[in-house]
């Protein structure tokens, strides 16, 4: 542990109200939740700040649950909780099947939605289902709350709309029309990073997301449009290794991210294709 | 595979042979057991190494931007003895003095009470910096050379149907035990006590003794109970204990250091990566008639062991096999990297990894099946090695091989996976136990036996690092004596009441040492003459028998011209692996492995059983998970999240076989057995990868390189 | 802090921010639990919070403020994950054990090779193979 613990401020707000006016008023203060990613980015000095609002045991932050027809995920939900709720397997299996792969059973135990979204990372496993599903990120500060679609959320490497004095509060999804479908390829089969992560509705129009290829999660439009039309999954394949950019990184290459996603198309494809 | 748990034994029961209770089991499981970071002492502060950040060149200031209050800092010029870390030679200095040869190469060391302070202090180094070299193949400067010669290699070639060629390589690999390195220095009355995860005191002890020269009147060294080891805690610990005891003797007060997993793996010791190129002359019927071997270590910035790595590499490069005409010509070449040491092995993963794939290749040419191919050319009792070694009735080479065929269903499973994305592969392969040729001469190890008020303890410096030592060399005594197995203890080794019974290495635990430990017992059951122990230590008092190392009188080794009887006795291991290909992902799925080993005798069942399924499981993550990416001289990914090694959910089934075909030297016929299980795992991997129509020739297979082999580079 | 540990009501003085894993080695003095990674990838670590597992190596301590605590210690050598582990031979250098066991913990009388097999996968050990982890827990006795 190379940090100084005593650098850094951990702040306990009674309520969600009390963490929101710590976000607005005290400066450079960044929501903690789970804290699986806490001590690694502070050694490694990805993370600067040392002012944090403890969001852990913020029990309304953790609810999920229908609210009519949507699905409401709050952003505290951790991912076993989230493998274990019935309203999210029926509505949204994909992001059981991504919970099920982060980490072992340690990380799902701390590690929450909300941090999955707020990390940013352009690996983030349950980031292209929520891309994919249409989600809405519900946003709540002191003065207002406000929903921004999954789908516009980011905004450049690590960046996102979230301003500093707001809590990413729930997740909101509606009925999906169609299959679901997730696969993530890591480094090995468990406790891995993703090297490629894909998550795919089957619906009239097709809807694919996904991350390590790209600076941020991305839907892909052209490919999406390319499989309503004519639905010839090669040609779909040429669209996509088009509107993917991979790199080579320390945990593989550009190469095999752009075959790999290429393969995972088809077989979404064929999987989902009845008969 | 089951074991029967054993009861407590009764004096009429043998230990040996039977799975009987751990001695260290219940501490274990309790977490009651104490490593190195679970230790302090009065008074204690925490050191830290400052280490160079460039690979190559020389350092020209050095400037400290903190307040040295409270700080204790050494540098070169604080050594009191010769700033040398001891070892086979004396070329890497504990700390820079000025020239730096790689990156992580230890500077200065720091120490204070309060850990926040000692990693927020900022040491400012300006450098010069040089070009460094980091390819072993355009290095000029080599540690080690050796030749190995036998028969006439262009009459052998002359007489060939097909010659067969290729180039095999692997990489890095880093040991990853899970408690990472770490000791703490005491000053004790004009001397100093270094505890820590150790598996050689007697090395440590002998590095100190050169560091620290006169400013000591003593020096002890005391193995706490190590987390892991595998080699990465043979030699490295001599240079941290060092580096403890230069800060403790300058504060006058005890200083523990123990890395962070980080600063582990940049800085300490892997496995030697190797180039291995084969030239191979046949006859029509798929016999060796001729080998021509390169052997190319990269050994890193300083020898460190790379001779004794690339000799046992070199000695195992021709396989298991007979060959009439052999040429086997090895080399460890300087880089600007961090040394590389002792990895589990030792040289023999490297080499025979490269043998078993060529093979397999050779098998493709002549159209042979690869089973019979290996059948053919395996040794006999009766055949000479590379070395020219005859081999005597415990040679099981082909005992191993036609059990694995039996068990595994190799011959049917090739059938049925042909043209399908599963594949089944073999390796046959041997490992040499103890020190090479005259080594065990040379160490003259002593163990000791003493009686105790109730019993005997053992007092050996051979160190328990999870392989089970303590355990076993109790079996043995306890038999030796007649005497029930809970009347035996093991001391803790310090080297101020344990003799140097040699390092903890080279698979000799058991059969070197155990066996002077059962003749030290033997010859105290004499003197007992039928009084339990601890009623003749209440009439007479104490006694100890010290037993020394001796060389099987037939042992004849030329270390000049490299030939002769190499090692007293060799285990013996076929794997076979089944694996299925992942076309959307080119992962390579592990889905069995069945291993047969001959050990000569399983001491200790369940520990044995352990042994090989520890080491298949490291040879697995060798072949298929672990890269070092090295980036300007140091590892880039030294991370857990970014070096990867196998989980429960990476490892498949693994069936363990375990024959017996004694070595009438070892205790009850015991051969050497730790590192065997390293050797057969990656090229029985990558041979059933090759059924699926893959040429793979290098290690990790990552599925970016399965990709690549499959669809062409792009 | 306040929290229970192994079933007792504890009151510690410590940094909020300050690692669990270094509060139960340091201030509580229970050096069972153990460090190999410090980025809660090895599980060497692992604890339970609530009867849930998790690495302490990544967890605040202020995130455990009225939670029950359970470590290695907190089990005892009667209890009958140790006790198998012991049988079987579970343990090798036995640094990764207590983390070990205290994930073992959570999974259950009487576990698939499946669910202990994905149970145990933020475990990592380098010595067994898992082979032997996985005999002594499906040998536990009930």
């Amino acid at each position: 542990m190379r940090t100084a613990i005593s650098s850094l401020e951990v702040l306990q707000p009674r309520n969600v109200t009390d963490a929101l006016r710590m976000l607005r008023d005290e400066e450079g203060a960044v929501p903690l939740a789970g804290a699986t990613d806490l001590y690694v980015s502070l050694n490694f000095g990805t993370l600067t700040t040392r002012r944090f609002v403890n969001l852990w045991g913020l029990r309304p932050l953790g609810r999920i649950g229908m609210q009519g027809d949507t699905l409401s995920i709050g952003a505290l939900a951790t991912y076993t909780a989230i493998i274990r709720s019935r309203p999210v397997q029926r509505r949204l299996p994909m992001l059981v099947q991504a919970a099920r792969e982060i980490g072992g059973m340690q990380i799902q135990n701390r590690g929450t939605l909300g941090g999955n979204i707020a990390n940013a990372s352009p690996a983030g496993d349950t980031l292209p289902v929520l891309a994919a599903a249409g989600a809405v990120v519900v946003l709540r500060s002191a003065g207002e709350e406000r929903r921004v679609r999954f789908a516009d959320f980011y905004t450049g490497y690590r960046q996102s709309h979230r301003r500093p004095d707001e809590l990413i509060a729930a997740v909101e999804v509606e009925p999906i029309d169609g299959a679901q479908w997730f696969r993530k390829v890591g480094t090995r089969a468990a406790q891995a990073i993703s090297k490629v992560v894909m998550a795919a509705v089957r619906a009239p129009v097709p809807r694919i997301a996904l991350g390590s290829v790209a600076p941020t999660v991305i839907r892909l439009p052209r490919t999406e449009a390319a499989l309503e039309g004519a639905a010839d999954i090669e040609e779909a394949v040429r669209v996509l290794e088009s509107e993917i950019a991979p790199i080579d990184d320390l945990r593989s290459s550009a190469a095999y991210r752009r075959n790999v996603a290429s393969n995972l198309l088809r077989r979404f494809w064929t999987d989902t294709t009845p008969g | 595979m089951a074991f029967p748990q054993s009861p407590s034994p009764d004096s009429q029961s043998p230990a040996v042979g039977r799975s009987v209770p751990r001695k260290d089991g219940l501490g274990k499981a309790t977490g009651h057991a104490r490593y190195a970071d679970d230790i302090a002492f009065p008074g204690m502060l925490y050191g830290r190494t400052v280490r160079s950040t460039i690979p190559c060149g020389a350092i020209r200031d050095i400037r400290l931007d903190f307040d040295p209050a409270g700080f204790t800092i050494v540098d070169w010029r604080g050594i009191p003895g010769r700033n040398v870390v001891a070892l086979l030679t004396e070329d890497q200095p504990c700390l820079v003095e000025r020239e730096v040869r790689h990156a992580a190469e230890p500077v200065l060391l720091l120490a204070h009470e309060d850990r926040e302070k000692l990693l927020g202090a900022t040491v400012a180094i300006d450098y010069a910096p040089a070009t460094p070299l980091f390819d072993p193949e355009r290095s000029t400067h080599s540690f080690k050379n050796i030749l190995i010669e036998k028969g006439d290699l262009a009459a052998g070639f002359a007489q060939a149907h097909t010659v067969v060629e290729g180039t095999y390589r692997t990489g890095h690999q880093e040991h990853v035990y899970i408690e990472p390195n770490g000791v703490i220095a005491v000053p004790e009355e004009g001397g100093i006590a270094v505890y820590g995860s150790i598996q050689c005191p007697y090395y440590v002890h002998k590095a100190l003794v050169t560091l620290l020269g006169g400013a000591v009147t003593h020096v002890r060294v005391v193995q706490t109970e190590t987390g892991g080891g595998f080699g990465g805690k043979e030699e490295y610990p001599s240079m941290l204990a060092g580096h403890a005891a230069l800060l403790a003797l300058a504060a006058r007060r005890p200083v523990k250091i123990v890395y962070d997993r980080v600063e582990d793996m940049q800085a300490t010791t892997k496995r030697h990566p190797s180039i291995v190129r084969h030239r191979t002359g046949l006859s029509k019927d798929g016999r060796l008639l001729a080998m021509d071997v390169e052997v190319i270590l990269d050994a890193g910035a300083y020898v460190t062991l790379s001779p004794v790595v690339l000799s046992r590499g070199a000695i195992h490069a021709a396989g298991p096999y007979r060959c009439p005409n052999t040429r086997i010509a090895a080399r460890a070449m300087f880089t600007n990297t961090p040394p590389n040491g002792a990895f589990r092995g030792f040289g023999a993963p490297q080499t025979e990894f490269a043998i078993e794939v060529h093979m397999e290749r050779i098998a493709e040419a002549l159209g042979i099946d690869s089973a019979r191919l290996r059948e053919r050319n395996a040794l006999r009792p009766g055949d000479t090695t590379a070395t020219g070694q005859r081999l005597g009735e415990d040679c099981s080479a082909r005992q191993v091989l036609r059990e694995a065929m039996r068990k595994s269903g190799y011959r049917r499973k090739r059938k049925a996976f042909a043209g399908t994305d599963r594949g089944i592969g073999l390796s046959l392969y041997y490992h040499g136990s103890g020190f090479t040729g005259s080594g065990e001469l040379k160490l003259a190890s002593r163990a000791s036996v003493e009686l105790t008020a109730t019993g005997v303890r053992i007092l050996t410096s051979s160190t328990e690092i999870g392989q089970g030592t303590r355990t076993m060399h109790a079996q043995i005594v306890a038999d030796a004596l007649g005497i029930p197995y809970d009347q035996v203890e093991v001391a803790q080794p310090d080297t101020s009441i344990v003799p140097d019974s040699g390092p903890t290495v080279a698979s000799r635990t058991c059969m070197i040492v155990g066996g002077i430990l059962e003749r030290a017992a033997r010859e105290m059951r004499e003197r007992l003459d039928g009084a339990p122990p601890a009623e003749y230590f209440s009439h007479f008092g104490p006694m100890t028998v010290t037993g020394q190392y001796e060389q099987p009188d037939w042992i004849r080794w030329d270390e000049e011209a490299y030939r002769g009887d190499a090692y007293a006795t060799y285990g013996w291991g076929c794997d076979v692996a089944e694996v299925e290909l992942d076309r959307d992902t080119w992962e390579v799925r592990p889905k069995r492995l069945t291993v047969v080993t001959d050990v000569g005798k399983a001491i200790h069942p369940a520990l044995a059983t352990g042994q090989i399924e520890g080491g298949t499981a490291q040879g697995i993550g060798y072949a298929l998970l672990e890269q070092v990416t090295m980036r300007d001289g140091i590892m880039a990914n030294a991370q857990l999240t970014n070096y990867i090694i196998p989980t429960t959910l990476d490892t498949p089934l693994v069936d363990v076989v375990l024959l017996e075909n004694p070595y009438p030297g070892g205790p009850s016929g015991a051969k050497g057995l730790g590192e065997l299980p390293m050797d057969g795992p990656a090229p029985a991997l990558v041979n059933a990868i090759r059924q699926l129509g893959l040429d793979i020739r290098a290690i990790p297979v990552l599925p970016e390189a399965v990709m690549e082999a499959a669809c062409g580079s792009p | 802090m306040r929290f229970t540990l192994n079933g007792v009501a504890k009151e510690l003085a410590c940094h909020p921010g300050a690692r669990l894993l270094d509060v139960l080695r340091g201030d509580c003095g229970l050096t069972g639990t153990k460090e190999g990674c410090g980025e809660g990838e090895c599980g060497a670590c692992t604890v339970l919070i609530d009867g849930a597992a998790v690495c302490s190596c990544i967890i605040p301590v202020v995130q455990v403020e009225g939670a029950e605590v359970t470590t290695i210690e907190g089990l005892g050598p009667e209890h009958p994950l140790p006790r198998a582990f012991m049988d079987e031979v579970g343990a090798q250098c036995g640094i990764c054990t207590p983390g070990m066991i205290m994930a073992a913990v959570t999974l259950g009388p009487r576990p698939s090779l499946q669910k202990i097999r994905t149970g145990l996968a933020g475990n990592l050990c380098r010595c067994t193979g898992y082979e032997a982890i996985y005999r002594a827990i499906r040998k536990r006795p009930q």
